[in-house]
């Protein structure tokens, strides 16, 4: 323990640029694709939701820690970012209810991180040169070493991740004597997903993310959710495939975050790379149904593409976009009982504002059934 | 929905006087929206009586009425003006309520005016505690226990049900006039009958203390389309039974989990959304339970408020702008960011640095005054500080008051009887903060600090840091022994070079010198709204000691005016006009403008004012590195009040140009002995005196100038701890009294010249030439403060001998002091012989009266001269007063209730108003001439 906050550590970029700060967390080695998030609180949701699997994770807020971490506040079991990147790393906070320091808590879940870097100068630089791997070390200062540890980590494009991150096992999340049952892709879902729409009276199964359709199909589901998760959606075959056969069956469909680039994909719409993602609890986007507009909670690397939604108007409607740059937050089958949203209407953290779409895929499969 | 296209010409009502509780952010609001309006093609009208506000001048709005704030005014303009629309929520509680006065009397329909940006029926609501109480509880939230009393009997009844401690809360004030906990039974009958009197209906509310619990603040902006953003999440410092303006206050929030977080999002968005149908800026405020996180909603302010200054700088976000575009029509989703330019406004700013806002409280002006804080705000301004840590930002904002600290603590300053200290953590008071880390520092636990001041554990044992780094740095004798390493984190925290010289015992000069060598500079980093997620065009900068620096220099020519810190009486929001003037003259003399100063409040620190603003302390080590960096031509210290002009020795001596007057001449005017010689030279009279080290010394002048005489110290800002005195033992008490609190300080003694007049000169003095702006005469004798005096514009009852001896003597002082610039020369006149006073070698309290009253841009001309490029010749005033005008002062009593009211030399208004009269025979000017010499005490 004494090391802690006294020993130093590397961070090592792709391009071979180098910062130094003091190493927290568990001693070791990490390496992942960076990227940064610009939430004010709830870091410890961030470090469990499963979209950040195998990601180095730059905090901007200048404080890390202050409220300690509590078992309530994880988002799946596990510290799911590979790395951390923060300016002030608090190990002494304050919260009645938490239960232990976040300097704990990364050595229980063996995450390494590193502080006292100027995360700003790492924003700015991801900002003009686009997302790269890293990796950070509080065990070998030599930079040669770490340059070799870096190559051999693998380029997130093109990246199947879901299948490390989803569940080994189905299992039910809800009252079973519901009416409405839900079957769950679980891509690296966030557990909060789940509880939003079990709150709202669902019984839910969640599966395996390669489950084969046949199986899903057997549980009866009164309609399907698509999950979040991490990784590039076109390395997905075997989810795609699962979205085409769930939408023929023309039950309801819920996609969230890579849930909505599955769907996409599944209705030939392409997705890409985007520079450096959205990742934050400010991202503005307008409903251009209801004209209203909501602040959401974002993480994503990919997008779906515009161009190829617009060719498509006849079959898909573009119902959410993002206020910043226009990219596609949202979408609606015309034809099937399908919508997708690219951010996250669970929030946690987060802002709320958008939880009235698990509202409407209920009311949705609600309508659907009585039909 | 695109913007209400019928709305063509609008009034904004200011706020009035600068009083305690409603100061110039409201100048800061107006301003903004004004100049918001004015980019949309609307004709900006404009009302307010406080003459020394931004928002009264010809650079602001289109059509000024420097009235006062009635009904009747208001009526005047609608006659005189075709307006569509009245905009009263950018002047506080004084616009709205003079909104609803015209609004019960039938002058809205009468003239046909769209209320935009408010919504009455909300107003009354949130005004009205009992109401506002019930509203909050059928959304559904908590509220703690209380009853409503219109009657002293009520009262009684309800403090019986509830029991103590316990809170009044009068209905319908200002800055919680007349509120305050009640811990006893027997404090109870008074503070009943204090709060009914304070409140204009006589209604209190009663309710249980919620003592100790965490306070919030969100500021939020709806638009037409009830599409709601919350801009800046602020928490106390000071938990619950401390007024937020007392209060310090931090951002973002620092001990808040994100679920706690949300459902106070959540409940904000509800409550605001709950209020009729404005689209405009609303604040709400949050007490939360620190052991079970329950909420409880305090309070909503359904307009721009003193807080929305603070978010602005805080996050880089102009809320008063948008909220002017918003009452327009438009919704946030069809404006831009105004700092990126590139993104939504429809957007929740996120910040990658700390802000610490700081109360300033003057209870030195105020004898008598009770400093314990309380629900009742009484400090008299603010200063902001940011940097990448909690604690940097906290000891940038030491830096930034003005109370001759270094940082928090590790300065001579420092307490050391225990016993003294846990008393005063008890009992909160201005200097709280300080004895907090006394305490820590004389190894009080932890706990005992928390149980005593209720913070929050996380800012004790962030403090309780700076005393283990005090206690690591004590164990080197030479800076050069200080490790690199060591050296770094403590600049990283806040430590001034002052500070850690105090600490090894050496002299900040062989810190600084030791700190350069090791390359330990600052960095500069941008306040962008979004956390670098973007990239910002706003040039916005504050330091740090980060890796990265943001801030180019340019190869421009610069300018940098210094800001005059935090708001205190006797320096206030009229320096802010002046820096505003004059950032503008530097970029009309193709100069780059660059602003320094530390004050939320301000217009001068907006961020489109400046080529570039550095949101710094007005603080000698940050100036300097500023200056390091952008290498300017010169320094503006003549516009930023008395805090700018003494940093004027120090730039001197460094070499480092200072703009207008030289060193020598500044301090030729400020040396008190000097500058009598130079009178005896021109043969100008002035009162006799002397300069007194010693108590036996004082006598001997005081008998020898003869009594009564003037005593005061040396190197003070408005007149503070100035008497006058009549005899040896009055001389005797005073004089130890300011050696007691005033240590090294030397005492001037002056002849009084009693029953003299008194009158004060501003001018500019361009080396060849002299302009005289104004002459005024005090209504009030010699003795009273010149800030506490009602001053006459021009001279109405001197002789034009007089008048005529003040100009020589002003010409004589401008070319004997070889001015260039601002000159304020005071004089009294005692049986047609003219005295000069003082001279004060800058922009005087009184510069923006006199552009204001003569509509000539003083300030302008002043810097234009000051930089050279320009000569008063080449500019053609014309002065346009019919009549005369009138400054009168404006107190703020009603929150020191048990304070003496007479006025003397020391200054004690906190803001001014202008009146224009047509002639002697005014009756409101009658009125003050025949009290004149009511007040005048010792």
């Amino acid at each position: 323990m004494t090391y802690i906050g006294t020993h130093s550590a590397t961070l090592l970029f792709e391009d071979g640029t180098v910062f130094k700060g003091k190493a927290y967390g568990k001693k070791g080695t990490t390496t992942g694709e960076i990227c940064f998030n610009t939430g004010m609180t709830g870091y410890q949701e961030v470090f469990t939701d499963p979209s950040y699997y195998n990601q180095i994770l730059v905090t901007t807020n200048a404080h890390i820690g202050n409220y300690g971490t509590m078992k309530a506040d994880s988002e799946s079991d596990r510290v799911q970012i590979a790395g951390l990147i923060c300016k002030n790393l608090t190990v002494d906070y304050h919260r009645p209810l938490a239960d232990q320091s976040i300097q704990e808590y990364m050595e229980q879940e063996n995450l390494v991180c590193i502080s006292d870097v100027d995360t700003r100068a790492i924003v700015r630089k991801i900002r003009s040169e686009g997302a790269m791997n890293a990796i950070i070390s509080s065990e070998h200062e030599d930079i040669e070493v770490l340059k070799k540890l870096l190559a051999d980590t693998p380029s997130m494009d093109g990246l199947e991740l879901a299948s490390k991150v989803t569940t080994s096992e189905p299992y039910f999340v809800g009252d079973e004597n519901a009416d409405v049952r839900i079957a769950v892709m679980d891509f690296g879902t966030k557990r909060n997903i789940l509880d939003s729409m079990a709150d709202r009276g669902t019984y839910l199964k969640v599966f395996p993310a390669k489950t084969p359709y046949s199986e899903v199909v057997s549980w009866e589901a009164d309609g399907y959710f698509l999950s979040n998760g991490p990784g590039d959606p076109s390395s997905m075959d075997y989810a795609i495939e699962t979205a085409k056969h769930m939408l023929e069956s023309n039950k309801p469909i819920f996609g969230i975050c890579l849930g909505h680039q599955i769907l996409s994909l599944a209705n030939g719409i392409s997705t890409y790379k985007m520079h450096h993602g959205h990742r934050g609890a400010n991202h503005p986007v307008i409903n251009l149904q209801s004209g209203k507009c909501e602040i959401t909670t974002q993480n994503h690397g990919f997008a779906v593409n515009r161009q190829e939604l617009e060719a498509k108007a006849d079959t898909i409607e573009v119902t959410h976009v993002n206020l910043n740059d226009d990219t596609i937050e949202g979408i609606e089958l015309k034809n099937r009982p399908a919508f997708s949203v690219q951010h996250h209407p669970e929030a946690n953290p987060g802002p709320h504002d958008s939880r009235y779409l698990f509202d409407k895929f209920i009311d949705l499969i609600k309508n659907h059934k009585s039909k | 929905m695109p913007k209400d296209l019928s709305i063509k010409s609008v009034l904004i009502i200011g706020s009035g006087p600068i009083v305690i509780g409603q100061a110039c952010e409201f100048d800061y609001s107006g301003s903004q929206a004004s100049r918001s309006l004015r980019e949309e093609g609307i004709e900006v009208s404009l009302i307010n009586s406080n003459p020394a506000t931004i928002m009264t001048d010809e650079v602001t709005a289109d059509n000024i009425y420097l009235l006062p704030l009635t009904v009747e005014c208001l009526e005047h303009i609608l006659q005189e003006q075709h307006i569509d629309a009245v905009l009263p929520t950018m002047g506080g509680q004084t616009a709205l309520n003079l909104a609803i006065e015209a609004g019960n009397q039938g002058l809205w329909e009468k003239y046909d005016i769209k209320l935009i940006g408010v919504d009455l029926d909300a107003i009354e609501l949130t005004e009205n505690r009992d109401a506002f109480k019930q509203h909050v509880v059928k959304l559904g939230m908590e509220v703690a226990p209380s009853f409503i009393a219109n009657s002293f009997l009520e009262g009684m009844e309800a403090a019986q049900k509830i029991g103590f401690p316990l809170v009044i809360r009068p209905s319908y004030t200002l800055g919680g006039t007349g509120g305050g906990f009640v811990m006893t039974e027997e404090e109870y009958p008074t503070a009943l009958r204090r709060g009914l009197d304070a409140s204009p209906t006589h209604e209190v509310l009663v309710e249980k203390a919620i003592f100790g619990w965490k306070e919030y603040e969100l500021e939020l902006l709806r638009d037409a389309n009830d599409n709601v953003v919350i801009i800046c999440t602020v928490e106390n410092f000071d938990p619950m039974g401390i007024h937020t303006g007392d209060s310090i206050t931090v951002a973002p929030a620092m001990t808040l989990s994100d679920t706690a977080f949300q459902q106070m999002r959540d409940d904000a968005i509800l409550m605001m959304r709950s209020l009729g149908n404005f689209a405009g800026g609303c604040n709400v405020q949050f007490a939360i339970d620190p052991e079970t996180e329950k909420l409880i909603p305090i309070e909503i302010n359904p307009r721009v408020s003193r807080s929305s200054a603070l978010a602005s700088k805080a996050t880089g976000y102009p809320i008063a702008k948008i909220a002017a575009k918003l009452a327009i029509g438009y919704t946030l989703d069809e404006l831009k960011n105004q700092i990126t330019k590139t993104t939504s406004a429809y957007f929740e700013p996120t910040l990658d640095y700390v802000i610490v806002k700081m109360p300033r409280w003057n209870f030195d002006k105020f004898h008598g005054s009770d400093n314990t804080l309380g629900l009742q705000m009484k400090s008299v301004g603010e200063v902001m500080a940011i940097g990448r840590t909690f604690l940097e930002a906290l000891q940038k904002a030491c830096q930034s008051l003005e109370n001759n600290r270094n940082g928090l603590g590790a300065d001579k300053k420092e307490w050391i009887r225990t016993q003294d200290i846990l008393e005063r953590l008890e009992k909160a008071s201005d200097d709280r903060l300080f004895r907090l880390k006394d305490a820590l520092r004389l190894g009080v636990p932890n706990s005992t600090v928390h149980n005593l001041t209720k913070i929050d554990p996380w800012f004790i044992k962030q403090i309780k840091r700076l005393v283990k780094y005090e206690e690591q740095l004590m164990r080197f004798n030479v800076p050069e022994d200080i490790p690199e390493t060591f050296f770094r984190e403590l600049k990283e925290v806040g430590y001034s070079d002052a500070q850690i010289a105090w600490v090894i015992r050496v002299n900040e000069d062989a810190v600084t010198k030791q700190r350069l060598a090791l390359g330990i500079r600052r960095t500069y980093k941008m306040v962008d709204t979004c956390a670098a997620e973007f990239e910002a065009k706003t040039p916005y900068f504050y330091s740090t000691f980060d890796q990265e620096n943001e801030s180019i220099p340019t190869d421009n020519k610069k300018i940098i005016v210094l800001g005059s810190g935090p708001n205190r009486i006797g320096q206030g929001i009229e320096f802010d006009y002046c820096c505003v003037h004059g950032l503008l003259a530097i970029k009309e003399a193709g100069y780059e403008a660059i602003m320094i100063n530390c004050n939320p409040e301000t217009v001068s620190t907006d961020f489109d004012m400046a080529d570039k603003l550095y949101f710094e302390p007005v603080y000698w080590e940050h100036i300097k590195e500023i200056i390091d960096l952008e290498k300017p031509e010169g320094i503006i210290v003549q516009l930023g009040g008395q805090t700018a002009l003494k940093l004027a020795e120090r730039f001197h001596k460094e070499g480092i140009p200072i703009i207008g007057s030289s060193f020598k001449s500044l301090d030729l005017a400020e040396d008190r002995g000097s500058f009598s010689d130079l009178l005896k030279d021109l043969d100008i009279p002035y009162p006799d005196y002397g300069v007194a080290h010693d108590i036996d010394q004082a006598l001997e002048i005081a008998n020898r100038v003869s009594y009564p005489v003037l005593v005061r110290p040396s190197y003070v800002l408005g007149g503070q701890r100035m008497r006058i005195v009549i005899n040896d033992k009055e001389l005797e008490k005073h004089v130890l009294s300011i050696y007691k609190h005033l240590p090294d300080n030397k005492v001037l003694i002056d002849q009084f010249l009693e029953r003299a007049k008194e009158a004060e000169v501003d001018a500019i003095f361009d080396g060849e030439e002299l302009m005289i702006m104004g002459i005024m005469e005090h209504i009030e004798p010699a003795g009273i403060h010149s800030g506490d005096s009602s001053a006459v514009l021009p001279t109405y009852s001197l002789s034009e001998e007089s008048v005529q001896t003040m100009r020589d003597y002003t010409l004589k002082l401008a070319k004997a002091l070889d001015i260039r610039g601002l000159i304020n020369i005071q004089f009294a006149i005692k049986d047609e012989k003219v005295f000069v006073i003082e001279a004060n070698p800058r922009a005087s309290r009184t510069t923006p009266f006199i552009a204001k009253a003569y509509k000539t841009p003083f300030l302008n001309i002043a810097t234009h001269v000051m930089m050279g490029t320009k000569k008063l010749k080449d500019f053609d005033v014309k002065r346009d007063l019919e009549g005369y005008a009138i400054k009168v002062p404006v107190f703020s009593f009603d929150k020191f209730p048990n304070v003496d009211k007479q006025l003397g030399p020391e200054m004690k208004s906190t803001g001014e108003m202008i009146r224009f009269i047509k002639d002697l025979q005014d009756p409101y000017f009658r009125q003050l001439d025949r009290d004149r010499s009511m007040y005048l005490s010792r």
